[in-house]
């Protein structure tokens, strides 16, 4: 039997496969499908302080071995998702994350003040791609001093652990990560997705009715796993990689390129049963390659 | 004692294995016939399956259909070709398994009120595939139906003759009139509903079709239901894709189609596109 185990140090996971966030709804979507309590913990969809209507649509489109979205983070809020989901999100057996925006640095801070008490939460992901007021539309993870402030004020406010949830879209993502680490983060996660878009030729207008969404899936797997190589090879927090894991050998690269854990998100969507699947299919592996613990893999990438 | 209301898990079923049992075909148009014991068993008018079409990450998404029958222990769908997605179906062989998700969605409200009385049911091209099922279910308590189907021409009305077998009476359209009454399907329905209102009336197709016969229905006070369609993600309420303009309580919001529809009420539905 292998140990599929993972330690973030602020949190041990009972094995190292997240459900990511925004692919996952508020968790409770997954149900019919799969037992929740052999994940190793998963990422509620995005919360503001108050509901949020999202983007007109259409939201989606295909790419080759590709999603092209823009929900618009559309959601309950934090009061609603307080009342009616968490009480049964704090029922099982697994951790959970939940994912925090906010337009201003401020509203981040209300939500995590007020999710700070509820029973429940194992750790909170910053999802620090929000178009902000306070930085004229622009989203904190563009800027290393944006990154390492909106970290430290939503740190100080919060009395569970904190991982920061990076853009891939910036030039440098090695120095964003270690802005957000000396802001205090207790992890990283990354790569959210690519700004991407879509044109239809006969019309001659874009097949998403915001222009811009953001791409996921397959098609980005190789570009995130260089950037979780890069920021894990350069940082002393735990990272969480993810970008287009489908499958136990997917996870299994991420994790030699030193992520401590993983988040499917996309092929949830096509395959409610993804995230066991990976579970199951990780397992075994392990098994017939004699591995007794998953950690042993971490970060173990042969280069000359 | 306190007991939190929860709502139960809906039947939803994932069958990877759900074997092709017959195809028939009509130019662009296909009717498969699945095995899928469970998934039928569950199965409601008005809900729908995902499909994924190959082992391919190419296209990426499972294809929304709508369930068009069920009888023991197979469900049909009816689809035309139109993109990627349906043309990889439709090279499709019998004897090959599908792997498919559903039931899904909540489909038409409907119950035993209407027993004894008439619905009529309007379905503009590929949007008949729902409509079948629920004749079906509809007459089969005891309501009396009547279905307009209505296409561009001929071709696009390949289902005419299997409503006309299973016994449910059809009236079409043909927009170029080389079948049936000469125009749109919504003015085909007008004539029959200016001579006897039914008592509700179930539709699916093209937006601009439903507008008209939503249109129609709120002007009679008709109760009146229509399945929406949207780009679909997930179908299962995860990825907040499929989301259409909904009115509640004078409150508009984007609901997600495949959670709380496919199937909304007239007085519900902000249409976005021009009548026909």
């Amino acid at each position: 039997m292998t140990d599929l185990a993972v330690d973030l140090g602020f949190l041990k996971l009972k094995n190292p496969i997240l459900a990511a966030s925004g692919t996952f709804g508020y968790g409770l979507e997954f149900s019919p499908f799969i037992d929740l309590n052999k994940l190793g913990g998963f990422v509620v969809k995005g919360l503001y302080d108050g509901p949020r209507e999202g983007n007109a649509p259409p939201r989606l489109v295909e790419a080759p071995a590709g999603l092209i979205n823009a929900i618009g983070l559309q959601g309950i809020g934090v009061r609603e998702f307080t009342a009616k989901i968490l009480p049964q999100l704090a029922a099982l057996d697994t951790a959970v994350f939940v994912n925090v925006c906010g337009e201003s640095d401020e509203e981040y801070v209300r939500v995590v003040e007020f999710l700070n008490g509820q029973k429940g939460i194992s750790a909170f992901e910053l999802n620090i791609s929000c178009p902000n007021l306070n930085r004229d539309g622009a989203c904190p993870a563009m800027s290393s001093e944006d990154t390492y402030s909106l970290v430290k004020a939503v740190k100080e406010a919060s009395l569970l652990p904190v991982v920061a949830k990076l853009s891939p879209n910036v030039t440098n993502i090695v120095e964003i990560a270690l802005a957000a680490q000396e802001g205090g983060a207790d992890g990283v996660s990354l790569v959210n997705t690519f700004l991407a878009m879509s044109v239809d030729p006969d019309t001659r207008t874009p097949r998403l009715a915001n222009i811009m969404g953001g791409l996921s899936g397959p098609a980005i797997k190789p570009i995130a796993l260089r950037m979780v190589y890069q920021v894990a090879a350069r940082l002393e927090i735990p990272v969480i990689g993810m970008g287009g894991i489908s499958t136990a050998l997917d996870a299994l690269e991420f994790l030699i390129c030193g992520a401590r854990a993983v988040q499917v998100g996309t092929a949830n969507l096509v395959d409610p049963e993804a995230t066991v699947r990976i579970i199951e299919d990780l397992e075994e592996y392990c098994e017939k390659k004699g591995i007794a613990r998953v950690e042993e893999l971490i970060g173990t990438i042969k280069t000359k | 004692m306190l007991f939190l209301f929860r709502k139960l898990p809906q039947a939803m079923l994932k069958d990877p294995q759900a074997w092709i049992t017959h195809i028939e075909s009509w130019n662009n148009y296909f009717l498969f016939s699945i095995d899928s014991p469970e998934i039928a068993g569950e199965a409601k008018p008005g809900q729908f399956l995902m499909i994924k079409v190959n082992d391919s990450p190419y296209p990426l998404l499972r294809r929304p259909f709508s369930i068009h029958s069920r009888s023991k222990g197979i469900i049909e769908i009816f689809f035309m070709v139109s993109g990627q997605g349906t043309s990889l179906l439709a090279e499709k062989k019998t004897n090959e398994p599908l792997d498919i998700l559903g039931p899904l969605g909540k489909g038409f409200r409907f119950d035993c009120g209407l027993k004894g009385k008439t619905a009529y049911l309007v379905g503009g091209g590929r949007g008949i595939a729902p409509l079948f099922f629920l004749a079906q279910e509809l007459q089969s308590q005891g309501t009396t139906v009547k279905t307009f189907y209505g296409g561009q021409c001929l071709k696009d009305l390949p289902l005419r003759e299997k409503f006309q077998k299973a016994g449910l009476e059809l009236s079409c359209s043909s927009d170029d009139g080389s079948f049936g009454f000469r125009g749109f399907v919504s003015d085909l329905f007008l004539t029959c509903l200016e001579k006897d209102e039914p008592a509700a009336i179930f539709s699916c197709g093209p937006d601009p079709m439903m507008a008209k016969v939503a249109r129609l229905a709120l002007a009679r006070n008709i109760p009146a239901q229509f399945s929406l369609e949207s780009h679909m993600g997930c179908g299962f309420g995860a990825c907040w894709g499929c989301v259409r303009r909904i009115k509640r309580s004078g409150d508009e919001s984007w609901v997600k189609i495949c959670e709380e529809g496919p199937a909304f009420k007239a007085e519900e539905i902000v249409w976005a596109e021009e009548e026909r």
